[in-house]
């Protein structure tokens, strides 16, 4: 009983970990991309359209990556480019990702494909409680993977750290000679590309299917969860498993016809979100906060 | 590559030339027709006014801007840089005004950022604690910056540079954050680096330093080249003329009062830090007299703004005794009310927090003045009012608009400095209270800011100025506090101060033995005095 749940609850965190590592190496550059929803959007709807097509759904995850961040581009070409204002176009791109997928999957309604196999890890997987752990999919343990490299990433490299620098003073990183828009343009088409495997995952093994609107505010979720790590890629793993237990508390309370209204458990990630913000700032500026020069625009004539 | 002699000889080839350059943005001509030579092992000053041209010269040099015309030739070749990375590799280092560090980095992060890929990140501590060592200005590799003195950030900056073994090391005005004596590090430090043979451009509109470091200075004045000169043989002044083209009127220091009645005091002002990186105030007592400027001196982020909330009404705290005219306890009113008793303030911030930028200047003006007869009728803003009051603020103060009615956010700092001091001005106020009054304002307009401020001093009223400048407060006061970690010294009257006790009390250290009026206590505080 415990395992099932326990299996539900990492599956339902998966998109969220995709999606919010992604967002939160583009913040930490100094982009808000608000566009998480739009891009996770196309990102399902491009996986379940190509596993259709080609029988595969590991050609279904790329497709997904890939569409997500062909939809960032977008993204970046304005508020890089043309520097507009981020939340704006970050509205826009959710938006239109809502739209668009909903005409290209209008077709797909209906349709089932295969999902993703999971691949249960033998012996490990027999360990009682956490043995839920070891019955996953490769997308979820690429997704502990991933969250493991973007951290060495940030704090190892040397790229990561002029990534860092370009978010927390985009005029000093400047000076020093760093091509601002380059960095934050491939920080951009990262975020998009993991926030297309984040959506791909919905159709892929949550819910074999495709449905308009399926994310079901998953981007905002993740979005959110982004400044419940404090921009620390390891925090996002923890606020990822802790929301989508609120999540799937929620479908498992209904199911059990508990008085607790539905709408209180999906309003609790993001007062959960609210209460870490409020316990950040109230020590001051600090080294875990939010990137210094996040959604600030660029102008290179300075 | 580098020539072990300082030799200026004409024999010896220069470190760097610039031939004809020109740049510029738009229709504006930042840089027109300028040569350039520096030789190494030579300490050159580049002299000039704000808006003369100094940041774009050497952003051209550092490869952040690129000429529109003429070129560079680096050690005896052409030479064109598109980009800094190509300009340290040559060996040009740079120490900007406004630092480029990274706040919520450490100081290895930061310098790493400096420096091409080669350098490892493993060794990198150990060397910059050797190398710092080595010139005297000793670093902890792993502090964040943001917990350091400004004086110790433009270290982590010059470190930066000296890691790459420079050949030439451009500091852009580096000492109008630091205290005397940090100048004088400073100045050691760049002195050793000369004496290596490395050529070092020293940005700066302070004659004195000039005169004491540099041997040779090119001036510039509206973009263009006016001489090239000794600075040994000509005196302050005449460089001063030099720089600003016009014969300087200097300002007659101020003769301190016989018995001026107090106006305003402050009694035991104490007052907690915000955060980790603001400043506690301590038990500040202060007096303001009439018919007198009271100069409150110290480096930036020892309490300034913290003291100017505090006077200004925008902070407000039990702690807080400020009284009027000895009886009136203002400590509880906000800064509308405290505007409305006589007391007036110019803060530090014109954009933003003096004015509001995107509005117009008539509104501007209005903004501190609503109380005044015929500003409102019946709750409706008299716009012909409005306008008529800001056209006698911008007459009487020099205030040069591009337009009638200008978004204040289009008129030049100092302009819009003059502006918003005339409009406190204008108020005739008992008190006023200024915070930074002439910070990156070009000489002609803090001359006049200046002025104003003793005139309206002499007609009766006190005059309050918080600054860093040392020039200014010497210029214009006739009592001098100095505020260190919070604390404020006892006001001694500007005859018997000179730089070097100012500097003293800036660095905490008490210079009367004898009294024990109020000397400035050793800190307990996280940030770290300069040792």
């Amino acid at each position: 009983m415990f395992d099932e749940l326990l299996l539900t609850v990492l599956l339902t965190s998966v998109p969220l970990i995709l999606a919010a590592t992604g967002e939160l190496v583009v913040e930490r550059s100094g982009v808000l991309n608000l566009g998480v929803e739009g891009m996770m959007l196309m990102g399902a709807v491009a996986a379940f359209g190509a596993a259709s097509l080609s029988g595969s759904p590991y050609i279904g995850i790329v497709s997904g990556g890939l569409a997500g961040m062909a939809v960032a581009a977008v993204f970046a070409l304005f508020v890089l480019g043309l520097a507009t204002n981020q939340v704006a176009t970050g509205l826009a791109l959710t938006i239109f990702g809502t739209g668009l997928s909903g005409l290209i999957g209008a077709p797909l309604v209906g349709q089932a494909i295969d999902g993703l196999p999971s691949m249960t890890l033998p012996l490990l997987s027999d360990i009682p409680l956490i043995g839920a752990f070891f019955k996953l999919d490769i997308m979820a343990y690429l997704s502990i993977l991933i969250v493991a490299l973007t951290s060495l990433f940030l704090m190892r490299s040397r790229a990561g750290l002029i990534l860092r620098s370009v978010g927390i003073n985009h005029d000093s990183a400047h000076a020093l000679g760093y091509n601002v828009l380059q960095v934050r343009f491939f920080a951009i088409l990262f975020g998009g590309f993991m926030a297309g495997l984040g959506g791909a995952y919905l159709p892929l093994v949550l819910t074999p299917h495709w449905a308009e609107g399926m994310t079901a505010g998953r981007g905002w979720i993740a979005l959110a969860l982004v400044v419940f790590a404090s921009w620390q890629p390891w925090r996002v793993t923890i606020g990822a498993v802790l929301f989508g237990g609120v999540t799937i508390m929620q479908l498992a309370g209904q199911a059990r016809g508990w008085t607790i209204p539905a709408q209180f458990l999906s309003m609790m990630p993001y007062l959960a979100t609210i209460v870490v913000l409020v316990t950040i700032s109230g020590r001051g500026r600090n080294v875990f906060g939010a990137p210094a020069h996040l959604g600030k625009r660029f102008f290179m004539t300075r | 590559m580098v020539s072990p002699k300082s030799s200026k000889s004409s024999a010896a080839p220069p470190l760097l030339a610039g031939f004809g350059l020109t740049k510029s943005f738009g229709d504006f001509t930042a840089n027109r027709d300028i040569d350039f030579t520096i030789y190494p092992g030579e300490l050159h000053a580049l002299l000039g006014e704000n808006g003369a041209g100094k940041s774009t010269f050497v952003k051209m040099i550092y490869g952040l801007l690129q000429p529109d015309s003429g070129y560079f030739e680096w050690q005896g070749k052409p030479i064109h840089f598109s980009n800094p990375q190509e300009a340290r590799a040559a060996g040009i280092g740079m120490v900007f005004q406004h630092f480029s560090l990274f706040e919520a980095m450490s100081i290895v992060e930061n310098i790493a950022l400096a420096l091409p890929p080669e350098f490892s990140k493993e060794g990198l501590p150990e060397l910059i604690e050797k190398k710092s060592a080595e010139y005297g200005i000793p670093l902890r590799p792993h502090s964040l910056v943001a917990d350091l003195s400004v004086g110790e950030q433009q270290r982590v900056e010059i470190m930066r540079c000296l890691l790459q073994d420079p050949a030439l090391l451009i500091m852009d005005e580096p000492t109008s954050v630091l205290t005397p004596q940090e100048t004088q590090q400073l100045f050691d430090v760049l002195g050793k680096l000369a004496k290596q043979g490395c050529a070092v451009l020293f940005i700066s509109h302070k004659l004195e330093e000039i005169k004491q470091l540099t041997s040779r200075a090119t001036i510039l004045r509206g973009g263009e080249k006016i001489a090239e000169v000794d600075t040994q043989t000509k005196s302050a002044k005449q460089l001063a003329e030099l720089m600003v083209g016009v014969k300087i009127a200097a300002i007659k220091p101020p003769v301190a009062q016989k018995k001026a009645p107090a106006i305003m005091t402050v009694s035991g002002l104490s007052r907690p830090a915000d955060g980790p990186f603001d400043t506690a105030l301590c038990d500040i007592n202060l007096t303001a007299h009439a018919g007198e400027v009271l100069g409150i001196a110290g480096i930036a982020g020892n309490g300034q703004s913290e003291l100017m909330d505090a006077l200004t009404g925008e902070w407000r705290g039990a702690q807080a005794g400020i009284f009027q005219k000895g009886t009136e306890d203002i400590s509880r009113m906000n800064p509308a009310e405290r505007r409305l008793n006589g007391l007036a303030f110019v803060p530090e911030e014109r954009n933003g927090h003096a004015a509001v930028p995107s509005m117009r200047l008539s509104e501007n003006a209005l903004l501190t003045s609503f109380e005044r007869a015929g500003a409102v009728r019946m709750g409706v803003v008299n716009q012909s009012y409005a306008t008529q009051f800001a056209d006698r603020i911008s007459a009487m103060f020099d205030v040069r608009r591009p337009e009638a009615d200008p978004q204040a956010s289009s008129l030049s700092g100092g302009n819009l400095q003059k502006f918003v001091v005339g409009r406190e001005i204008a108020k005739e106020p008992e008190i006023l209270i200024v915070s930074q009054p002439t910070w990156g304002v070009d000489v002609g307009a803090a001359q006049f800011i200046r002025k104003a401020m003793i005139e309206l001093a002499a007609g009766g009223a006190s005059v309050i100025v918080i600054s860093q400048d040392l020039e200014e407060i010497f210029a214009i006061s006739h009592k001098i506090a100095v505020l260190h970690e919070g604390r404020l010294s006892k006001a001694y009257p500007a005859a018997e101060m000179n730089p070097q006790n100012i500097g003293l009390l800036m660095g905490g250290i008490p210079i009367d033995k004898d009294s024990k009026t109020t000397p400035p206590k050793p800190k307990k505080k996280r940030k770290r005095v300069a040792s």
